[in-house]
């Protein structure tokens, strides 16, 4: 934890994000659901709009301003995707629906080139998104899917590493920051495992990007998967970032429109990177919607929200280790996120009574049924929080949660 | 939401427990929240409950629900619990429940129904030990 205090303006953060106006049942919204997907600044909106209003056309095919216009706007959108993840060009950046299209996309292309008995390695702590993808196009191509276990921690287990990760792995894929444990997981050092083994490193960064600095050179991962909407833009628009050489050898995923170069009767010629694999018309104004989302975190710095970010949760952890009958799950050293229970009560309960006071968390298995019934949970209840928030939120949740607990007499 | 009632069939629930020589016992299951309700219903040759037991894991609501229920089927034919809609059930609640938490309020419902179902599909005698 960095012990530095931020020297973000908090309350001038506050005012770009309409939505923390807002009265819930009579009481101020506490919103600390950021895992699910963050609030959207104003600038945000505003381009949305300006966009619709003042330059809306389609991309890439019309000869007039409009349709130059928009083209631009959203090709800008890619170079800034390329640039906050340290890309080489806006050619590695493929835009999606989300991180889920983004890996089925990979699971769709890769497996279709493995064999029989080709080995892909997940973790048990995967979302629904880096899980079902793999579990299911295994099954159809008979490939082995295996799992790297977690430990008590909830960190991943490095011996279950070890051994999952072998010369017969084709493709690891993990999440870099887990929805539910918030554990960070080391994925610079297994991408070097990966690629001692031969195999392809994916990172889910879904729960990463918007919290903590991205350079996929660094991590030397091959691909990156990641939301527009967890990250302060909006949603409908995510984005695939793939080295230069893989992605070229990847057969599309979607067919159609703009992904052509030439089309004739008994063959098609598909269309450069990354255009090859964004069929139809995409989600134009989100995708400018994700530049600017981009524009404001580099504004505020993403250095600054990693070290607010520290702040709000260890204050959280340290509040909530305070209450009696309280389990928090994962580990001591997590991302923006805390999954708890509170002993005798469902977290569906818990998070009806923190709505009747205006906060706003998440309760359930958060897309992470097979993580749950490791942690043999039915639910948890989860904190997740980002650059807006403040500790005084925070004490209200604690106060709240008191409540909780006098409620159902524990 | 939380009223007194609710949170007392929820600390307390009523008929808790299983019937060994149970005519049905059936189990649900809402796996977006996890909750779980077993019954066991013991069904007369009028095919009237004569006992009524549950096994009830999670939220208040589910459980609350599931244990009012016991009281309300209790000695009354099958019939009526066939005939038994949704708007019982919130009727029978007395609080008013979110869309999102309706699948909680009726998952008692779904499981009495069901269990009815299941005894008039696969026990043709009333009263015959059974379960599925």
């Amino acid at each position: 934890m960095q012990s530095t205090k931020t020297t973000l303006n908090i309350e001038q953060i506050r005012k770009d994000f309409p939505i923390l106006k807002r009265k819930i049942h009579g009481k101020q919204l506490v919103y600390l659901d950021n895992a699910a997907t963050s609030q959207k600044p104003i600038q945000v909106i505003e381009a949305i709009t300006d966009y619709y209003k003042n330059h809306n056309a389609n991309i890439h095919r019309s000869i007039h301003t409009l349709g130059e216009e928009a083209t631009k706007g959203y090709e800008e959108a890619h170079d800034k995707v390329a640039e906050f993840i340290n890309a080489d060009s806006y050619q590695n950046i493929v835009f999606t629906k989300n991180t889920t299209e983004a890996i089925n996309l990979l699971a769709y292309s890769l497996t279709s080139k493995l064999k029989k008995g080709d080995e892909i390695v997940i973790s048990e702590m995967e979302h629904h998104s880096n899980f079902v993808p793999w579990q299911q196009l295994a099954k159809q191509r008979n490939l082995k899917l295996k799992f790297i276990k977690i430990n008590e921690e909830g960190m991943l287990d490095a011996e279950s590493v070890n051994n999952n990760v072998t010369k017969k792995t084709k493709i690891v894929s993990l999440t870099h920051v887990s929805n539910v444990l918030g554990t960070i997981n080391p994925i610079k050092g297994i991408a070097k495992l990966a690629h001692e083994n031969g195999a392809l490193m994916i990172a889910d960064c879904a729960q990463s990007i918007p919290h903590i600095p991205i350079d996929i050179k660094s991590l030397d991962i091959d691909f990156c998967a990641f939301s527009g909407h967890k990250m302060l833009g909006p949603t409908g628009i995510g984005a695939l970032y793939g080295k230069m050489e893989l992605l070229e050898e990847m057969q599309p995923f979607l067919y159609g429109g703009e992904m052509i170069r030439e089309v004739n009767f008994d063959d098609t010629k598909f269309n450069d990177l990354p255009w090859k694999f964004e069929a139809g018309t995409m989600n134009i104004v989100e995708g400018i919607g994700l530049g600017v989302a981009i524009d404001y975190l580099n504004k505020i710095g993403m250095g600054n929200i990693q070290k607010r970010d520290e702040e709000l949760v260890g204050y959280a952890m340290k509040r909530l280790k305070e209450i009696k009958g309280l389990a928090i799950y994962g580990p001591e050293e997590r991302g923006a996120v805390i999954s708890f229970n509170v002993k005798g009560v469902h977290a569906h309960d818990v998070s009806q009574i923190l709505d009747s006071e205006g906060i706003a968390i998440r309760a359930g298995h958060h897309c992470c049924m097979p993580l749950m019934s490791v942690l043999k949970l039915p639910a948890t209840a989860r904190a997740s929080f980002y650059l807006y928030n403040t500790e005084e939120e925070i004490d209200k949740m604690i106060g709240a949660i008191h409540k909780v607990k006098k409620l159902f007499g524990i | 939401m939380y009223q007194e009632q609710i949170l007392d069939h929820y600390k307390n629930p009523r008929n808790r427990g299983i019937i060994g020589n149970a005519t049905v016992h059936h189990h649900e299951k809402n796996p977006l929240c996890g909750d779980e309700l077993d019954v066991y219903l013991l069904i007369d040759d009028d095919k009237n409950i004569a006992d009524v037991k549950i096994q009830a894991r999670g939220c208040a609501i589910s459980t609350a629900s599931a244990s009012m229920m016991t009281d309300k089927v209790k000695g009354k034919n099958i019939e009526e619990i066939k005939k038994m809609k949704k708007d019982d059930v919130l009727e029978m609640l007395g609080i008013p429940i979110s869309a999102a938490r309706l699948k909680c309020a009726i998952l008692s419902l779904d499981t009495f129904k069901n269990a009815i179902v299941i005894f008039e599909k696969y026990i043709k005698e009333p009263g015959v030990k059974g379960e599925r």
